[in-house]
């Protein structure tokens, strides 16, 4: 079975190669190529997932070297990969909820000529993913890793003759660099100190290793994760990304990309767990940005950027698991895997919205669509259901449990943390309440363009509408799933551990207490946006609204702080160039210039001065001959 | 007679064509300078012969003979092309070449 790995990653990667080398002759058949190699890869993904089911736990992870990728005396690195539970619960999401994308993009990108370039990147995009959670060193995972970049850089600007998609795909690329950097340094001091950066042995060797260097190691893999995952400070391209199609965007936010940040910490798990000041750290981003994320997503209006919003906050969750240690690992996996199930049926219900609103996105310009559109009012009901975490919906489980092992964290950090986490599920039911009420519920209020035409809602065609349906069902049904019997636990505690905290109140009051954020979110967005008509042109609003519809000022403050200094800085870097290194150059030519004008005077064309030092030099010789001989 | 004195004659030749060199301006006479310092060398060159005993000085001053013979040719041949286009045999009006 082990031989078939290879072939999950090579599926999708030979779609790329022929849909972007095979030319306009695939461009009739091209997103069939596209979607089916894509499901290969999820075929071969259950496949070995039914094989794996058939092995004991301790017997689950199966490796296979294809070739030896670096082989240099005391430096190797494998083509080798790894298939343990963590990875094939990865494998699983990103080809299964990948090749819904890509089924869904048949109809979405129809019209758009370019089609069959946009899968390859897709199938790019899923293969890069899939190396990176099926590598069994750092640097094959490193390889992955930039190609999602390189990959997402692609899809974000796909539309590259629009230049804010444009910007907005040069500006995810750099801030994904400053995280890649991270990465990097993190693989440079393992090897240091380890002189490994295979999983196995550096896992197994964390013991050896001195607690500052861990730490110094578990926060570049932490800078490495925030670039990824877009998580506070690198959070400011994941709002800008909404440049790219839809469906990129679900694939970026469910499936791929920002997922590769919580893989990363939890597969690096051993690290962290004995770095706890890297762990508090972790704790703290991932805290920040769910506040973060859910304060953006409560004040944009536009339907993307209000669920990419969301998604920060969401993964801002999956890192806070992910740093409580043992006792987080297993939920933030599982929040990442019910997260995927609803926020690609979202991501894709916003788009189906879009494409019957005349690309719209404006939630002002929306309103009464549940008439319209059915079928995605349905599917994109349930995600919202279940994102806000409605009792027995996939959310509730995974979100429950990581507020539970929040609190759990215990002293005053556990009160802390358990708090950010509730007032974050209270946000989250706020503005999701607010999306769902602008885009289905009220008056309609959207308005004939500057050309005269009025957009005609309507449903989308069956390829988009029948992912949108089988990810509601994901949506709804995934997480009793995996809570019943606590299958997802016993299934993933091999490899990430796993230990139950004592949360200083009891369970039940922990569920009341979400129960009770939840329906005041839901409350007072009804309030808001429900029970009064809604302006079609956005109020001022109040300083945090304002501050929010800037992404709370992310990119002012980059502006002045990084842009500005980094301008300041190459300014007085020129400033040294010209006065220090330029003077010394153009002082030694003006030098040597200076004296060879006074040398040219000696060649005044006259033959006797010529003569002159023609005899000088003679005598000078025969003199220093007869002293030397006389001496 | 004492050799020594074709030396001080050869060196008194010599003396008179440096000197001509350094200040006259006419192409044709600081030619002839240069003959007769060649010559004073050749003279120099026999006189050694004579006073070591042994050939070496006097087949030098044929290969200076040889060289000299040449020089005049291509030098006179430069000398009358210079004076069919300057009209003048002057060398310090062919000082042209400097920067």
């Amino acid at each position: 079975m082990e031989n078939l790995i290879a072939l999950l990653i090579a599926a999708p990667l030979l779609g790329a190669v022929v849909l972007l080398c095979g030319g306009r002759r695939l461009d009739r058949t091209g997103h069939w190529i596209g979607t089916l190699l894509a499901a290969v890869s999820f075929g071969i993904g259950v496949a070995l997932f039914a094989d794996m089911l058939g092995r004991s736990a301790d017997d689950r992870t199966l490796t296979q070297n294809l070739y030896t990728w670096i082989p240099v005396e005391g430096f190797q690195a494998d083509m080798a990969f790894q298939l343990d539970q963590l990875s094939m619960t990865f494998v699983l999401l990103i080809s299964g909820v990948g090749t819904l994308i890509h089924v869904y993009s048949i109809g979405y990108m129809e019209h758009d000529e370019r089609r069959r370039r946009f899968f390859g990147y897709l199938n790019l995009f899923v293969a890069a993913m899939l190396l990176l959670v099926l590598a069994d060193n750092f640097l094959l995972l490193y390889f992955g890793w930039e190609g999602v970049g390189l990959a997402s850089y692609l899809l974000i600007g796909f539309w590259q003759h629009k230049p804010s998609a444009a910007t907005a795909a040069k500006k995810a690329f750099l801030v994904n660099r400053v995280g890649d950097m991270g990465l990097s340094i993190a693989i440079m001091l393992m090897f240091t100190t380890f002189g490994t950066f295979a999983f196995g042995p550096v896992f197994g060797a964390v013991g050896e290793a001195s607690e500052g260097m861990l730490t110094a190691i578990g926060l570049m893999l932490l800078l490495a994760a925030c670039g990824k995952s877009a998580q506070v400070p690198l959070q400011s391209w994941l709002g800008d990304a909404m440049e790219g199609p839809t469906p990129v965007s679900a694939l970026i936010h469910a499936a791929t990309m920002v997922t590769a940040g919580v893989y990363l910490i939890v597969r690096s798990g051993a690290v962290f767990n004995a770095a706890p000041d890297a762990q508090l750290v972790v704790v703290v981003v991932g805290a920040v940005t769910l506040l973060f994320g859910a304060i953006v997503g409560c004040a944009k209006d536009d339907i993307k950027k209000a669920l990419a919003g969301s998604t920060m906050s969401q993964i801002g969750y999956m890192i806070l698991a992910a740093g409580l240690g043992p006792i987080g690992y297993v939920f933030a996996i599982m929040h990442l895997v019910t997260h995927g199930f609803f926020k690609a049926g979202l991501f894709l219900g916003a788009g189906s919205v879009m494409h019957g609103m005349n690309d719209e996105v404006d939630m002002r310009k929306y309103g009464a669509l549940r008439k319209y559109m059915p079928v995605t009012f349905v599917t994109f009901g349930l995600g919202y259901l279940a994102i806000i975490g409605f009792p027995g919906l996939s959310g509730f489980f995974s979100k429950d449990m990581i507020i539970e092992a929040a609190f759990a964290k215990g002293g005053t950090e556990g009160w802390i943390l358990g708090g950010v986490t509730l007032l974050g599920a209270g946000i989250t039911a706020f503005y999701m309440t607010r999306v769902m009420l602008l885009t289905f519920f009220g008056e309609k209020r959207w308005q004939p363009d500057a050309q005269g035409h009025e957009p005609h809602p309507h449903e989308s065609p069956k390829s988009m509408t029948i992912p949108m349906v089988i990810l509601a069902f994901g949506s709804v049904f995934a997480g009793a799933f995996f809570e019943i019997g606590e299958r997802f636990l016993t299934w993933l505690e091999p490899v990430t551990g796993y230990e139950h905290g004592n949360p200083p109140v009891s369970a039940m009051t922990v569920t009341a207490a979400t129960m009770v954020m939840l329906l005041a979110g839901v409350g007072i967005a009804w309030g808001m946006y429900g029970r009064r008509p809604v302006p079609v042109l956005a109020p001022r609003g109040s300083f945090l609204t304002r501050a929010a519809r800037r992404d709370l000022y992310q990119d002012d403050f980059n502006h002045v702080v990084l842009v500005r200094g980094g301008e300041h800085l190459t300014r007085s870097l020129v400033y040294v160039d010209h006065s220090l290194v330029d003077g010394v150059v153009n002082g030694t030519a003006a030098s040597v210039g200076g004296l060879s004008g006074r040398l040219r005077k000696l060649q005044n064309g006259y033959a006797r001065s010529y003569a002159v030092s023609m005899f000088g030099g003679t005598a000078i010789l025969i003199a220093a001959t007869l002293l030397m001989r006389a001496v | 007679m004492n050799p020594v004195n074709y030396l001080y004659l050869a060196a008194l030749l010599f003396t008179i064509g440096a000197v001509g060199v350094l200040i006259r301006k006419n192409a044709i006479v600081l030619f002839m300078c240069i003959e007769l310092m060649l010559n004073a060398c050749n003279l120099a060159f026999v006189a050694f012969s004579r006073m070591h005993g042994n050939l070496d000085g006097q087949i030098i001053a044929f290969f200076t003979m040889v060289v000299a013979a040449a020089e005049v040719v291509v030098g006179l041949a430069i000398i009358v092309s210079l004076f069919r286009t300057r009209h003048s045999a002057s060398v310090d009006d062919a000082s042209l070449m400097k920067l």
